[in-house]
């Protein structure tokens, strides 16, 4: 789940989800594609006493049977890709393991209806759902694609009248949806939205004002639009007692909040422990709600910045030294640089830190990241150079996630990060476990340094911004220091490349990448080889997009031995044909094959996006016109 | 294979410095060299408009060839006599809109001159794009482009059936001439039109094209005999001119 400072820094995407074999218990799909890598379970039969063997048996015995496991075994069990081993095990385990767990992930929301997910576990306390697919991020699927909550909000109200947490990412949502879920759920706690779209300050009004335990409230990263003209003061809306607040995310809302009742609201709430706020709170303001929560432990701080510069400013540096307990920061979304020292006190406990809407320069990071020692994870923009790269390496030894964004995201400019930069980092944060890195020039060497020194990387993602982009100084394309990363790095899980690369690097990401499950493509290789070598040599591999690259139906063809196994596959602008889809549509016939076609309909390789995915309830029916789905 | 990558990095060098007029290159360059990064050929289909698609090969020792003649084929501008234009790639780079858009909204807020590395016009003016009978909705950021004819490029590159078959010289709708507008608006040929900061719908061109930029909030084309019910705006402006 995606936040500003996931805790820790491992990889997005989750373990083998509910695999089709697993959620299909009716024995549907063979269990073979599924325990490719994993020998586990499997599909051997069970070796407890059956019930079933006499019909007095059947009434007594299944109860005791259940009541042993439940206890001694499947109590102990939190992480999902256990569980899904343990229902594998027999019908008894299968049905036991269904009704103890009380997380129900959804990796993809049309991987599986809501009747269907509903009706197997049945006391479920806290649900997560994932709609569109990343790329959608980008422009690249059509506004109304899909992904709407509001059947899973139907179903999940009448299935679990005591749910508490409610999870969404990359999902539509209404204000409607958020209606049901305040008026729904009695005991409900928890909501958390990313890269959500559809809903606006009344969907938040409703959730605030009802839904009197409500511990989380975090809307991350979300387009909130008011669907009618007028915006609602959802701040207000928080009951007037003390409430069970522990954590207020709001830093993506693009409207001005009633600072008064955000005031009060701090005020009262006793247990608050994370706040964001968004860039309609200045300094000044800040520093208010600072003074009344000196207990947090993780502040976006809104804007940083004045309206107008006061003529008695306050003790800023007093407030966060006030913080002892602060060890995550973020917001700084229009920054004015001289405000930076006031966080010096807190600098020394920091595992977080997120600049990355800050245009501070490398003079201005150094001078707050040089006590900063203790840093995990570390956001930033490019406005802070080579030079700044290099005062990160010299200080956070201890750093495991590092993000530089582009100021200026066009392929024509020059950057202020190079491969020097990033050479130093690789020297200085040997603990490096994730890394995503905008520049304008790379060079293999540099990321070969990189896979040499960071060998606990999870997830490496280096976007050179100019496409087809060589090595800087080479003139090579950039295959040998992917490589590289592959070669070295074997923990790899995720990975996204860029610049020029030739079939030879899909060659050792698919030699090397074995526990490679995310991987992103975009401009890069030259034949159906490339796709192919990697579509057969990466046996965990569950989420793959891939954009603008020459891969076509040979390709496409190359991976039906695996596509059961996957989340999804994305690809588009390639060279693929419908018939090519439509093959692979029949020959799976549990996979729903999405494609939306070229606009030049004269086009040979007449797809425009293909996006392919299994599900075990069939094609959904509420896709908008310009989509297809092939059978 | 060293070898065969050094063969090949020797054409793209030759290429490079042979064709290399226009935009200065981005970082590619670096340290002194000659070598100019070639601006590629831009635009949603960039690629397949450059690579043959006969380079569909199975075998692996074709492979080696492939890779000499898909680098060559990759240096090549369209047309070295004409500066390529700036067209935006839908999506590129990964960088999601609600963070473009802080940047550019940054940008603009700060009064303070501090040195930025780009040397144009600092923020952006985004704005959807949307074609009739097209399935996504595109954003253009405005301030790429000097002129209506480098956008009406660029809207040609993003949308293939957007043909430039009516326009005069300046890429635009001729406002000068009342009969050609006529005859633009009662054919099939596809207009752009613009809703403005006021929420007015307006054909593209008929302002200069500096407050055209300021004022343009949305972009949409429509089929000529759609638009003719902004014609009479477009017209009293014909009338005003002449």
């Amino acid at each position: 789940m995606r936040d500003n400072h996931p805790p820790p820094p491992t990889s997005d995407d989750d373990h083998r989800s509910s695999s089709l074999p697993d959620l299909a218990r009716g024995g549907q799909i063979t269990d073979s594609s599924s325990s490719k890598t994993r020998p586990g379970p499997g599909s051997s039969s069970s070796s407890l006493p059956q019930p079933g063997s006499g019909s007095e048996l059947q009434a007594q015995f299944p109860d005791q049977v259940l009541e042993n496991v439940l206890e001694n075994v499947l109590h102990f069990l939190s992480s999902r890709r256990d569980r899904n081993a343990a229902s594998l095990v027999c019908r008894s385990w299968c049905r036991a393991e269904a009704l103890t767990r009380s997380e129900l992930f959804i990796g993809n929301c049309y991987a599986v209806s809501p009747r269907r997910a509903t009706a197997r576990f049945s006391r479920v306390r806290s649900v997560t759902v994932k709609g569109k697919p990343r790329f959608a991020d980008f422009d690249l699927m059509p506004d109304d694609w899909g992904a709407h909550f509001a059947p899973w909000a139907t179903a999940l109200a009448q299935a679990y009248p005591w749910l508490e947490k409610i999870h969404l990412k990359r999902m539509s949502v209404t204000d409607e949806d958020l209606a049901v879920v305040a008026d729904s759920f009695s005991g409900f706690r928890e909501l958390v939205l990313v890269c959500c779209e559809g809903f606006g300050t009344r969907g938040l009004a409703a959730v605030t004002s009802k839904c009197r335990l409500l511990r989380v409230l975090e809307v991350v990263e979300s387009l909130v639009e008011p669907v009618s003209e007028d915006e609602v003061d959802w701040v207000s809306c928080f009951p007037e007692t003390q409430t069970h607040l522990e954590s207020l995310v709001f830093d993506c809302v693009e409207y001005p909040v009633n600072f008064e009742a955000l005031e009060g609201l701090v005020a009262r709430s006793p247990g608050l422990k994370k706040l964001r706020l968004n860039r309609f709170v200045s300094m000044p303001q800040l520093y208010r709600l600072m003074l009344r929560a000196p207990q947090l432990t993780h502040l976006g701080t809104g804007s940083f910045s004045d309206s107008e510069a006061l003529e008695q400013e306050p003790d800023y540096a007093s407030a966060f030294a006030a913080c002892r307990s602060l060890v995550c920061l973020s917001g700084f979304r229009e920054i004015w640089a001289n405000y930076l020292p006031a966080i010096l006190p807190v600098c020394a406990n920091l595992t977080s830190l997120n600049l990355s809407y800050a245009d501070v320069n490398a003079d201005q990071l150094r001078s707050v990241i040089c006590h900063c020692r203790k840093l995990q994870i570390l956001w930033a923009l490019d406005s802070i150079g080579d030079e700044g790269l290099q005062a990160v390496a010299t200080t956070c030894h201890d750093l495991r996630e590092l993000r530089v964004f582009p100021v200026d995201a066009r392929e024509e400019s020059e950057g202020p990060v190079s491969e020097v930069g990033f050479e130093a980092i690789s020297k200085g944060c040997r603990k490096l476990e994730s890394i995503l890195f905008f520049c304008q020039r790379m060079t293999n060497a540099a990321v070969v340094a990189m896979s040499k020194n960071c060998p606990d990387l999870l997830v490496f993602r280096l976007c050179i911004i100019g496409r087809y982009r060589p090595d800087a100084v080479t003139q090579e394309p950039m295959d040998e220091g992917f490589g590289a990363i592959v070669m070295n790095c074997r923990k790899l899980t995720r990975l996204a490349v860029s610049g020029l690369l030739t079939d030879r690097a899909f060659e050792y990401i698919g030699r090397y990448g074995k526990l490679v499950r995310t991987l992103s493509v975009a401009f890069n290789g030259d034949t159906d080889l490339a796709l192919k070598y990697v579509l057969e040599g990466c046996p965990n591999m569950q989420k793959l997009e891939i954009r603008d690259c020459p891969f076509g139906d040979a390709a496409l063809r190359s991976g039906l031995h695996h596509y059961y196994n996957m989340r999804f596959l994305w690809m588009s602008n390639c060279k693929l044909t419908r018939q090519a889809c439509q093959d692979v549509a029949r020959a799976l016939p549990h996979l729903v094959v999405e494609v939306i076609n070229k606009e030049d309909e004269a086009a040979v390789d007449d797809i425009e996006l293909l996006y392919m995915y299994r599900s075990l309830d069939g094609p959904r029916d509420d896709a908008p016109q310009v989509v297809t789905i092939l059978h | 294979m060293a070898t065969l990558l050094g063969k090949v990095q020797n054409d793209l060098n030759l290429k490079e410095t042979e064709l290399c007029l226009g935009l200065p290159g981005g970082g590619g360059g670096g340290g002194g060299s000659d070598q100019v990064e070639t601006p590629r050929s831009n635009g949603k289909r960039g690629f397949s408009e450059t690579v043959d698609l006969k380079l569909n090969l199975q075998s692996k020792e074709d492979l080696n060839d492939d890779v000499k003649n898909v680098s060559k084929e990759k240096t090549l501008l369209k047309d070295p006599a004409k500066p390529p234009a700036k067209a935006q790639v839908v999506g590129w780079p990964p960088v999601r809109s609600y963070r473009k858009n802080m940047m550019v909204q940054k940008v603009n807020n700060e009064d303070q001159g501090t040195e930025k590395t780009t040397s144009s016009t600092a923020g952006g003016a985004f704005a959807k794009v949307s074609m009739d009978g097209a399935p996504y909705l595109r954003k253009v950021d405005l301030t790429m482009y000097k002129s209506y004819k480098e956008l009406s490029d660029a809207l040609a590159k993003m949308f293939s059936s957007f043909t430039m078959g009516n326009y005069g010289a300046q890429g635009m709708i001729d406002f000068m001439n009342e009969s050609k507008l006529m005859d633009l608006l009662n054919s099939s040929e596809y207009v752009p039109t613009y809703e403005d900061k006021d929420g007015d719908w307006m054909l593209v061109g008929d302002v200069p094209w500096e407050m055209f930029v300021g004022s343009c909030k949305r972009l949409r084309i429509m089929k000529g005999s759609e638009a003719i019910g902004l014609a009479p705006r477009a017209m009293e402006k014909c009338k005003n001119r002449s």
